[in-house]
C-alpha cells in the first residue's frame, strides 16, 4: 500500500503521454493497457525505484507527468523492449521510457552518457572514447604487422582501412583499438580464413551509439547519417556489425 | 535508419550470421575435440539488440548453430527463457555509463541467477555491452563464470588462437591448443 492516496486533478492535463502517441506508429498502442502485468513480470528493472514498466505507464495515462519527468527509472530501464514482446497489445513502453528520458534538461542527464556522445559527436570517427582516425588506423596497422610477424602461417593476413570496394564494412566497438587490441586479431584471422572482403573506414568506424541511449535526436541522427556516409563513400554492400 | 527515414544502398548484417555461413559452408571447420574429455560447460546470452531488437529467433538460432560447433553439442546449455523472450543483462540502453551501478548490478541479479542455473562454467556474450556487464556481475558478486567473446572460441576452435588473444578464458582453457606459445607477451 501506498502511504498516502495520490491524488488526480480534476481535468486531466497531461500532454507527455499525447505527444508520444503522436510520434508512434499506431500511437505505440499507449492506450490500449490490458494491466494484466506480464510487462512488469519479466522485467529485470522492475522494483528499482519503486517502479516497474505498468506502473509506469499507468502514471503516464493518469496524466502524472512531474513524476513520469522526476523519476531517476528511466534510466534505469536498458529499453530491451521484452516487455513489449510480450505485451498481449504490443504496447511500446520503451519508447514511453525514451522520450521521458528527454524530460530532463541534456546537461542534467547522467554524465557518463552525455560526456560519450559528446565524445563521439567530436569527430567522424564516432568513437565514444575520443579515437581519432589516425589513432584508429596507427593502432590496425601496428597490431596486424606484430601479429603477421609473430604467426607466420598468417602472414598474407589484412586488416585492410578505407579499402574502396569491399564487401563488408566492418565496425569496431571502441574498446578494442583503445584498451585492448590484441582483441581485434581473432576477428581478422576468422575474416582471413573465410576469405572475406572487407575493410574498416578511418571515418565511421566506431560501433557504439551513445547519442541514442541519451535520447538526443538530433545528435542520434548525425551519428547515423556520418556512418552511413562512410560505408557508401567506400562503396560497400553490407554494413557489418561485429556482435 | 528507419527512424530517421536515412536511404541507404547496403544492406546491414551481424558478424554471428556470417559465422554461421561460413561454418555451413565449409569456409570455417572448427572443431569441439578439445573439449571432448574436458566437457566444460557453456552457456550463451542473447543479446537483445541482436536478437529481440533486430533479427530475431532465426539469429539466435545462428548463434547456437556457431556455439554448438565450437564447444561440443553435448557441452551447451541454454538459459531459459531464451532467444526472444530472453531477459536483458542489464549492459543496455547506456547502462554502464549512467552511474546508477548499484541498480545496474541489482538489475542484473535475474541474469546471474539465470547463468548459475545452467551451472555453466562459461557465459559466451556476443555484444560489447553484454560482455561488459556479465562480466563485472560475476566479478562483483563472485560468480564462478567465465565471461567471454564468441570469436575467442571460435579461434580456439579452429586452432589458431595464439597466447596474447586469451585474457577471457579462465586458468582451465589458458594452455590448451595454444598457437605459437612462444609469441607469449
Amino acid at each position: 500500500m501506498a502511504e498516502q492516496a495520490i491524488k488526480l486533478g480534476g481535468k486531466k492535463q497531461s500532454t507527455f503521454i499525447d505527444k508520444v502517441k503522436e510520434l508512434l506508429p499506431e500511437g505505440g498502442n499507449l492506450n490500449l493497457c490490458l494491466t494484466c502485468g506480464a510487462c512488469s513480470s519479466g522485467c529485470p528493472a522492475t522494483g528499482l525505484e519503486g517502479m516497474d514498466p505498468r506502473k509506469f505507464l499507468r502514471m503516464a495515462a493518469l496524466g502524472m507527468d512531474e513524476e513520469i519527468a522526476k523519476t531517476k527509472w528511466v534510466w534505469m530501464c536498458s529499453m530491451c523492449t521484452r516487455c513489449m514482446y510480450v505485451c498481449p497489445m504490443k504496447i511500446n513502453i520503451p519508447q514511453l521510457v525514451y522520450n521521458a528520458r528527454k524530460l530532463t534538461p541534456r546537461e542534467e542527464r547522467p554524465k557518463g552518457i552525455l560526456g560519450s556522445c559528446d565524445m563521439a559527436l567530436r569527430s567522424d570517427t564516432c568513437s565514444a572514447m575520443g579515437a581519432t582516425e589516425e589513432d584508429f588506423q596507427f593502432v590496425v596497422e601496428d597490431v596486424l604487422e606484430e601479429y603477421q610477424e609473430a604467426q607466420p602461417e598468417f602472414a598474407e593476413m589484412a586488416a585492410p582501412v578505407n579499402k574502396q570496394g569491399a564487401y563488408y564494412f566492418l565496425n569496431q566497438n571502441s574498446r578494442e583499438p583503445v584498451t585492448e587490441p590484441d582483441e581485434m586479431v581473432p576477428l581478422w584471422k576468422i575474416l582471413h580464413l573465410a576469405g572475406a572482403d572487407w575493410t574498416y573506414g578511418t571515418k565511421g568506424w566506431a560501433a557504439e551509439n551513445y547519442c541514442m541511449f541519451l535520447s538526443d535526436d538530433d545528435a542520434w541522427k548525425h551519428i547515423v547519417e556520418t556512418k552511413v556516409k562512410a560505408v557508401e563513400d567506400l562503396g560497400c554492400k553490407v554494413w557489418l556489425n561485429t556482435e | 535508419m528507419q527512424k530517421f527515414g536515412i536511404k541507404a544502398n547496403f544492406e546491414i548484417k551481424s558478424i554471428i550470421q556470417l559465422y554461421a555461413q561460413w561454418i555451413r559452408e565449409g569456409k570455417l571447420k572448427p572443431s569441439s575435440k578439445w573439449n571432448e574429455d574436458r566437457k566444460i560447460k557453456f552457456t550463451v546470452q542473447d543479446p537483445c539488440q541482436l536478437v529481440r531488437k533486430s533479427f530475431g529467433d532465426p539469429v539466435a538460432e545462428d548463434l547456437r548453430y556457431v556455439v554448438r560447433a565450437v564447444v561440443g553439442d553435448e557441452n551447451f546449455v541454454d538459459m531459459h527463457p531464451n532467444r526472444s523472450n530472453n531477459f536483458c543483462c542489464g549492459g543496455g540502453g547506456g547502462y554502464l555509463q549512467s552511474g546508477f551501478a548499484e541498480e545496474r548490478r541489482k538489475y542484473g541479479e535475474l541474469k546471474a541467477n539465470q547463468i548459475l542455473a545452467t551451472g555453466a562454467q562459461y557465459a559466451i556474450t556476443p555484444c560489447h555491452n553484454c560482455h561488459a556487464q556479465v562480466h563485472d556481475l560475476a566479478e562483483q558478486r563472485h560468480h564462478p563464470w567465465q565471461t567471454v567473446h564468441l570469436w575467442t572460441l571460435l579461434c580456439l576452435s579452429l586452432g589458431i588462437l595464439g597466447p596474447n588473444e586469451r585474457v577471457y578464458l579462465g586458468d582451465d582453457l589458458r594452455e590448451v591448443d595454444v598457437f605459437h606459445p612462444e609469441s607469449e607477451m
